[in-house]
């Protein structure tokens, strides 16, 4: 079971995250992880007529992969938990479709994944489910053309601007297992800090990033430097910097922080402005590079954050300014308690 | 937390890097330039063919239009623009990108709600407001012309 203290949800009983999958488009297996993806796309539109189709094909490959890997079928899975970023979540609606399994479909923009990971944990802590999956995607185009411009129209993409990564992560999340462990999860507050500017949106999810770091070491009394590291989901250049700057104006300096956005791609020669974002960036992030570090052993304990702009076109157009969520979730490569008895 | 969203309006401006203007001006500039000296070299090559000077024009305008929608069909014009900026989007060739390019975009969508509906998604304001400021300015120029001659 677990207790919670303030708003974080501490399990007694770790859940386990028995296997995990990420998936990727061409410019992901160009990028600096390439090695940890379990499958990367040559062709972007995965032989597709349209782009919401393709993200569809993604994500139902990274589901089916993940069931692979841990061996199982999918009548073994209680739930599913997952997101997206086209309207009305189509991706992953349109991908369960075709499943005869029990869906919620989560919209956390940027930040599904760690909520979609949080709420499966809190799931299986409970004892409600066997077996759930956790799963969001992002694709490009299919962002571009939502939020932005047609993909053939000539602009300029400014300093700030964060490129969509094509991918999309799965966990399954079970109550039992070897690891790597949900040994917390703190779901964030929406903040507000007033930033209008589509083109950065680190800039819009950075105080609530803070915030929900704050939330945490408040709520439990730890401190940054007993993690191996503190993962942000998509923060890119501009969001990293101000992280920094809000947290040491709190008297907290972070010295192991990692941005998903600027790992996921090669910033200097990969032509993604300030870095990489979307639902799937965070998530192909955690599946691809910090699960296998976590179960190898070479990371120990981490915070992994996944950060979202909640603003839509309509919110936009109309001048309102961006409210940002980031919600944690603190994952551990071995049980503690079996660390404490050994 | 400590810092108040009129500080960190303050912190944003100071983290977020600028556009390289000067880099981006001078790719305008060429980039532009070299559109420019393209029509120029058209406009003079259907003149030598005999088309008169207004034709000449026209013509022009129409085979610019053309090379950019084959550009932007092939994916390239969009390339060149990421890079020239203002270069590729003042001139004609600019004006065809953003009707060639949500044309192509929302073709999924069929050709009236789609293609139809869609393709002066961002061309349309140019043309609503070039419109409108062509009637003010034509208003302007009745009132007057009796005193400027």
């Amino acid at each position: 079971m677990a207790t919670r203290r303030g708003d974080t949800l501490l399990f007694a009983k770790p859940p386990t995250i028995a296997a995990f999958g990420a998936v990727g488009g061409k410019k992901e297996g160009e990028g600096p992880l390439a090695a940890g993806f379990d499958l990367l796309f040559e062709d972007n539109s995965l032989q597709q007529d349209t782009w919401e189709k393709a993200e569809t094909t993604l994500q139902r490959h990274c589901l089916e992969l993940t069931l692979q890997k841990a061996q199982l079928t999918l009548d073994k899975v209680s739930l599913v938990l997952a997101g997206d970023l086209q309207n009305q979540c189509t991706a992953s609606g349109y991908d369960l479709r075709g499943l005869d399994v029990p869906f919620a479909g989560l919209y956390g923009a940027c930040s599904t994944m760690a909520e979609g990971l949080g709420l499966a944990a809190c799931l299986a802590s409970a004892g409600l489910v066997d077996r759930a999956l956790a799963l969001t995607s992002s694709h490009f185009c299919a962002a571009e053309r939502q939020f932005r411009t047609p993909l053939e129209y000539g602009g300029k993409r400014t300093p700030t601007a964060q490129w969509t990564a094509t991918a999309a992560g799965c966990c399954l999340v079970q109550p039992v297992g070897n690891g790597p462990f949900v040994r917390a999860v703190t779901f964030g507050r929406v903040r507000d800090y007033g930033v209008t500017d589509i083109n950065n949106m680190g800039a819009a999810m950075a105080p609530a990033a803070a915030n929900t770091i704050l939330q945490y070491l408040r709520d439990t009394g730890a401190r940054p430097g007993q993690f191996d590291a503190i993962y942000t989901g998509d923060l890119g250049l501009v969001g990293t910097r101000l992280l920094h700057e809000l947290l040491s104006a709190e008297g907290i300096e972070l010295t192991n922080h990692a941005d998903c956005g600027l790992l996921l791609f090669d910033q200097k020669t990969q032509q993604v402005q300030a870095g990489g974002s979307g639902a799937g960036c965070s998530a192909a992030v955690l599946c691809a590079h910090i699960l296998p570090e976590l179960r190898a052993g070479r990371l120990r304990r981490v915070l992994f954050l996944s950060t979202g702009a909640l603003m839509s076109q309509t919110t936009f157009l109309q001048k309102e300014s961006i409210p940002g969520i980031a919600h944690l979730v603190e994952l551990a490569g071995h049980d503690p308690l079996e660390e404490e008895t050994a | 937390m400590k810092t108040d969203p009129k500080e960190y309006s303050a912190l944003v401006q100071k983290a977020s890097p600028p556009s390289p203007v000067w880099k981006d001006c001078l790719w305008a500039f060429f980039v532009g330039g070299c559109i420019c000296l393209v029509g120029e070299a058209l406009r003079q090559a259907y003149a030598a063919w005999g088309f008169t000077l207004t034709d000449a024009g026209a013509m022009t305008s129409a085979t610019l239009v053309a090379i950019s929608a084959v550009l932007t069909a092939l994916g390239w014009y969009q390339k060149l623009a990421a890079k020239a900026g203002a270069g590729t989007l003042v001139p004609i060739t600019g004006f065809a990108n953003a009707v060639v390019s949500p044309a192509i975009e929302f073709r999924c969508e069929g050709l009236v709600t789609g293609v139809g509906a869609k393709m002066f998604l961002i061309a349309g304001p140019v043309i609503v407001y070039g419109m409108l400021a062509s009637v003010v300015w034509g208003v302007i120029w009745y009132l007057i012309r009796p005193f400027v001659g």
